[in-house]
């Protein structure tokens, strides 16, 4: 007894020789273009990596002040360190929780309703608003009247993060199921109750990421901070007054110069920066994998 | 059909009321003012806030932006816009030549970005194996976390130096031939140039484009896909038949979302364009772009009307990326109309 039916072949036999040289060129050229793009970020990586790691690997790199003369040689980025922990911190402190807020109203109050598509409308366009107008923006509602400092910093830098976490907050509260919110009212839960006790531990690792995506996206930006914080060589430890100083403007200012000394600590502060950026990711990624792992037990 | 009790819920769907028909808590049921009706109000009032602020952000921009700005706007009339002689010196306000560059520069990285981007986003839906589409995902998003003043400083210090060969590699190849001959020109190349800045924001927008437009892609139905290939379709074929077509209006928004972070990239730009405000065409030769010039000049700027005028750019930032923005938004909210209509 046997069974000797040909497989039916649908796969692309059909297809003329031109046309699947053709198709094949064109998939080529889709890797080409994946490769020209890994391409760079390979480049800046490696490079950073390579022009920084001496500046970092100094002893005192990341407690020492920034030396005073240009000329000067060797360690010390200390104060735009703890600078720019200090303003991305107090940004983050601004923004995370009144975005999430906004994310609750978007999601649980006005899912469909017109104001709430109207603030969902110009919270997008808001996230799409150039950093650089933002520090105009605090300088000239705060710096005018209350001079340099990091709190003007992490204004600006709030407002650049708050669209992002209103939106990533509403997307995950929108994947947490309307079975659970229906238990809770079940179970005699009131509104705000039931979005305090049940929806929001949740959505708690999709909001997490986002914010820690935020918090990576704020601490990179320059231009907002030109405007805000100033430029010194020690550290400020005071958030309200005085000019400060964080990793992104140092490495804007030293980029420029001639010095040696000023670019390869441009090249570790650049190190430093990604280092720290990259750390914020990262942790973004672990926590939405918590969210991923949640929803699939 | 509602309840026969008074229902505490806001703008509850009424979906959710059927299985609450069947017994309602006695306690609710009795009590003129349910316990906790207060703080219901109450968080309702805050969230409310909290969204209204994005709002008041986006009118106070605005108006103390413009506001700042007048005395510019005021001495310089429309030649403000009109312009390309910016001269502080002798209090001559002119951004032509900014706007000039803005546009110029953008356009070059879109050029450069757009087929790369959806090339990516076409190898991570259709070509990938499956265990390959999360790396490459994170990879490419890993290249939007990159902070734009690094990529200022690789592009100043590493690119710009090892271009102006193949600048004049290309200069000499099109030397002859009418428009392209002058394109390719810097009168002198210059290692900081339109284009290099160009190439440097292209590397910038990659990542934003291809996260739309691989979630465009990711939309287009598995059921048109296969009737493209039951017709005899290579998978070229397919993908101009069955996902292009489809994902028309979210390749837009992608690439106008993209359009708005290069008007608007300050830093990268500041460091690679060379600072020589001019009007012209000639890609490899340096220029000046709006928000670079802000970034660059505001130390200098100590009197009031330069000051302004320095703002004032920023407001024509601000209104273009809004006018931009709006336009991507508005698309990708009839696109996500049209998908939810058919499907």
């Amino acid at each position: 007894m046997t069974y000797t039916m040909p497989r039916p072949s649908i796969t692309r036999s059909s297809a003329s020789p031109w046309r699947q040289t053709k198709s094949a060129v064109m998939t080529a050229s889709l890797v080409l273009a994946l490769v020209v793009a890994v391409v760079p970020l390979v480049l800046i990586i490696l490079y950073v990596i390579s022009k920084g790691w001496a500046s970092v690997n100094a002893p005192g790199w990341f407690t020492a002040d920034i030396p005073i003369f240009s000329r000067a040689v060797g360690p010390g980025m200390g104060p735009a360190i703890t600078g720019t922990l200090m303003i991305t911190g107090a940004a983050t402190a601004m923004a995370v929780p009144l975005g999430v807020l906004g994310g609750i109203y978007l999601n649980e109050y006005s899912a469909a309703s017109r104001y709430g598509n109207v603030i969902r409308f110009f919270a997008d366009v808001m996230t799409g608003v150039p950093s650089i107008v933002m520090g105009l923006f605090v300088y000239v509602i705060w710096v005018l009247s209350f001079g340099l400092s990091a709190f003007a910093g992490a204004l600006a830098l709030g407002c650049l993060m708050l669209p992002i976490v209103i939106r990533t907050s509403e997307e995950m509260l929108k994947l947490v199921p309307r079975e659970l919110r229906e238990s809770a009212y079940a179970l005699g839960g009131r509104k705000a109750g039931t979005i305090v006790r049940v929806v929001l531990p949740a959505a708690a690792p999709g909001i997490i990421s986002g914010a820690l995506l935020a918090v990576a996206r704020a601490a990179g930006e320059t231009a907002p901070l030109l405007f805000t914080i100033g430029f010194v060589n020690q550290a400020n430890s005071d958030l309200l007054h005085d000019p400060n100083t964080a990793l992104s403007t140092q490495i804007f200012k030293n980029a420029i110069s001639v010095f040696p000394g000023q670019v390869s600590r441009a090249w570790g502060a650049a190190l430093t920066l990604i280092g720290i950026v990259f750390v914020f990711t990262i942790l973004s990624r672990i926590a939405s994998s918590f969210l991923s792992r949640k929803h699939q037990s | 059909m509602r309840a026969g009790f008074s229902c505490p819920h806001h703008q509850v769907d009424p979906g959710t009321f059927v299985t609450t028909t069947i017994a309602a808590p006695s306690s609710l049921a009795g009590s003129q003012r349910p316990p906790g009706l207060i703080t219901d109000r109450i968080v309702r009032a805050v969230v409310f806030v909290a969204g209204a602020v994005v709002l008041v952000i986006l009118a106070l921009i605005a108006y103390t932006m413009i506001n700042e700005a007048l005395p510019a706007f005021r001495s310089e009339g429309w030649s403000y816009f009109t312009s390309d002689v910016w001269d502080p010196a002798h209090s001559k306000y002119g951004t032509l030549a900014f706007t000039f560059g803005t546009v110029l520069v953008s356009g070059i990285a879109l050029v450069l970005a757009v087929p790369v981007s959806i090339g990516i986003a076409l190898f991570t839906t259709e070509v990938a194996p499956r265990w390959l589409r999360k790396p490459v995902t994170y990879l490419v998003d890993l290249l939007a976390a990159v902070p734009s003043v690094v990529f200022g400083l690789w592009g100043l210090l590493v690119l710009a130096p090892a271009l102006p060969g193949f600048y004049q590699g290309w200069h000499d190849l099109f030397s002859g031939v009418p428009v392209l001959g002058s394109l390719f020109d810097g009168q002198p190349i210059a290692q900081r140039s339109f284009m290099t800045a160009g190439i440097v924001l292209a590397v910038m927008v990659t990542p934003i484009i291809t996260s739309v437009a691989r979630e465009t892609f990711a939309t287009v139905p598995q059921s048109q896909k296969d009737a493209a290939h039951a017709l005899g379709a290579t998978r070229w074929e397919m993908i101009r038949a069955a996902v292009l077509p489809h994902s028309r209006g979210g390749l837009t928004a992608g690439i106008l979302i993209g359009l708005g972070r290069a008007l608007g990239e300050t830093i990268a730009v500041a460091l690679v364009i060379g600072s020589s405000p001019q009007i012209s065409g000639k890609l490899f030769g340096s220029g000046d772009a709006a928000a670079s010039v802000i970034a660059l000049q505001w130390g200098e700027a100590s009197d009031g009307t330069y000051r302004a005028a320095l703002i004032g750019l920023g407001v024509v930032l601000f209104a273009v990326t809004l006018v931009v923005g709006v336009a991507a938004r508005a698309i990708v909210a009839r696109a996500d109309r049209n998908a939810g209509g058919t499907a």
